[in-house]
């Protein structure tokens, strides 16, 4: 059974969020995500100040098994990548909920964040 | 409800991924398939490939037989426990799977056959064999596992009897020996030294435990297709099937064309073929960021192609693939990813061997 911190918010489609308050919010894959996908090769991130709506794919994460779209999950506007994963893409696999995250989002319309899923939420829809 | 191999309880122990591969409950990996990979390039691993078919042929006439089923010529095996890697073609030139034949004695001949296309390849092998009275008989008794890595001889060599030592001593590539309880080969599929061996079901979890014992790292599915890749050697399903013909596979090399006068199965359409020409089957590089996939479409000098093989390369850290495109390919190439064209270089299908780049 996959972890799934209880502090953040997610996406149905594996990606979750956490507020650094000012209404930054750090993303990046969950734990049963990266499982799915396997040894992960490369992470092509997207460019700090881009502006991105809820739902767009804006990075992709890609293993040894496949190549995977990463979508934002609120919109805003790109504040930070990590870069750190351009040399070490495998931080996704050790730790997604901590050094393997992707970007940071300064969302444009907070009131997104109430449509995502909660942890008990998500852990169904993986359950599923 | 998918086939197990007897070694199930210890993948299952040792915490494998276990996916349905054609029908067996096999592992993809026991955490990282990379690791897996760089264990078998720079120490040992072992692979479980119980699920492959060992059929045995015996038969006053198996040689005879064998000559007229497979495009490699089982002339070349002269000496017992000599091997011989083949494609088993149709009358069209297609390729019904690839195998490898090895020369028991003059009246019994072994092969190891793919497991997703085990039910076809005995059916086809049991329609021909009639004909020259050999009889064909699976050996579902036994497990097959494959040491592989610069280190495995080595490691293999503490688990065994002096008589099984005495038996592997100084045994060239391309060899199978029976050794007590073990059909020892000196063959594989990762590129590395090693041995496949065959043993009976009921030793192996105990031979496996041993291998483990002696540091030999689990190796999954994942590790097997990125080794196999790297080291240039097909993939049955993926880099060639019926519809393909070994000149359009890399598999020129395993032709026998002499004798011209031996006749075998689907020679004469492989004639027709190389007189025709046919596509070819070469290696991608591609050393910037991304990933080649199977099904991608390839542009070269005179028309495009598709990659049938394509892979992540942990041993070099770039991606690399097998594209069967047309003849006239130059040094590059473009690849459509995504709907982006990028260009990636041309080489020969061999990437590493032995540890060491070869391109």
């Amino acid at each position: 059974m996959s972890t799934i911190p209880q502090e953040l918010k997610y996406a149905s489609s594996h990606e979750w969020v956490r507020s650094e308050g000012n209404g930054v919010y750090t993303v990046g894959i969950t734990e049963h995500a990266q499982d799915l996908l396997g040894d992960m090769v490369f992470v092509e991130l997207p460019d700090v100040g881009d502006t991105v709506a809820q739902g767009d794919d804006v990075a992709v994460a890609e293993s040894v098994k496949a190549a995977s779209d990463i979508y934002a999950p609120i919109s805003g506007e790109i504040v930070a990548v990590n870069d750190a994963l351009n040399d070490s893409p495998e931080t996704v696999n050790s730790a997604p909920f901590g050094d393997g995250w992707m970007f940071q989002i300064k969302a444009s319309d907070e009131a997104e964040l109430a449509g995502l899923l909660d942890a008990a939420g998500y852990a169904a829809s993986i359950a599923e | 409800m998918a086939q197990q191999t007897v070694l199930i309880g210890k993948h299952l122990e040792a915490g494998a991924k276990v996916v349905d591969f054609h029908g067996w409950d096999m592992p993809l990996h026991y955490g990282s398939q990379i690791e897996e990979h760089h264990a078998v390039r720079t120490d040992a691993g072992m692979f479980d490939v119980s699920h492959m078919t060992i059929v045995d042929l015996t038969g006053a006439r198996t040689r005879e037989f064998l000559r007229y089923l497979v495009a490699n010529d089982v002339a070349k095996l002269t000496t017992p426990g000599k091997a011989l890697y083949t494609g088993m073609l149709n009358e069209a030139g297609g390729v019904i799977d690839d195998l490898i034949v090895y020369f028991m004695t003059e009246n019994f001949f072994r092969l190891v056959v793919n497991s997703a296309t085990r039910e076809k390849d005995l059916a086809w092998i049991n329609a021909q064999a009639k004909a020259f009275d050999v009889n064909v008989t699976e050996r579902p008794e036994f497990a097959m596992i494959a040491v592989q890595g610069p280190n495995a001889k080595a490691k293999v060599a503490t688990l065994l009897s002096d008589e099984q030592k005495a038996a592997v001593a100084g045994m060239k590539p391309f060899f199978g020996v029976q050794a007590g309880n073990l059909f020892i080969a000196t063959t594989g599929y990762t590129g590395e030294d090693g041995y496949e061996i065959s043993l009976p079901n009921a030793d192996a979890a105990n031979f496996w435990q041993q291998l483990l014992d002696a540091g030999v790292k689990p190796a999954g599915l994942g590790a097997r297709d990125t080794l196999r890749l790297e080291a240039g050697m097909n993939l049955y399903g993926q880099d060639m099937d019926e519809t393909v013909s070994p000149l359009a596979a890399n598999m020129g090399w395993t032709i026998a064309w002499e004798p011209s006068d031996r006749n075998f199965i689907g020679r004469t359409a492989l004639e027709a073929q190389r007189a025709a020409g046919t596509f070819k089957l070469v290696g991608l590089v591609m050393e910037q960021k991304g990933v080649l996939r199977h099904g991608q479409k390839v542009l070269v000098a005179g028309g495009e192609g598709e990659i049938t093989s394509g892979t992540f390369s942990p041993t070099l850290g770039y991606s690399i693939a097998m594209a069967r495109v047309p003849a006239t390919v130059g040094d590059t190439a473009e690849v459509d990813i995504r709907g982006k064209l990028v260009p990636v270089q041309v080489v020969k299908p061999s990437f590493v061997r032995m540890g060491k780049k070869v391109i």
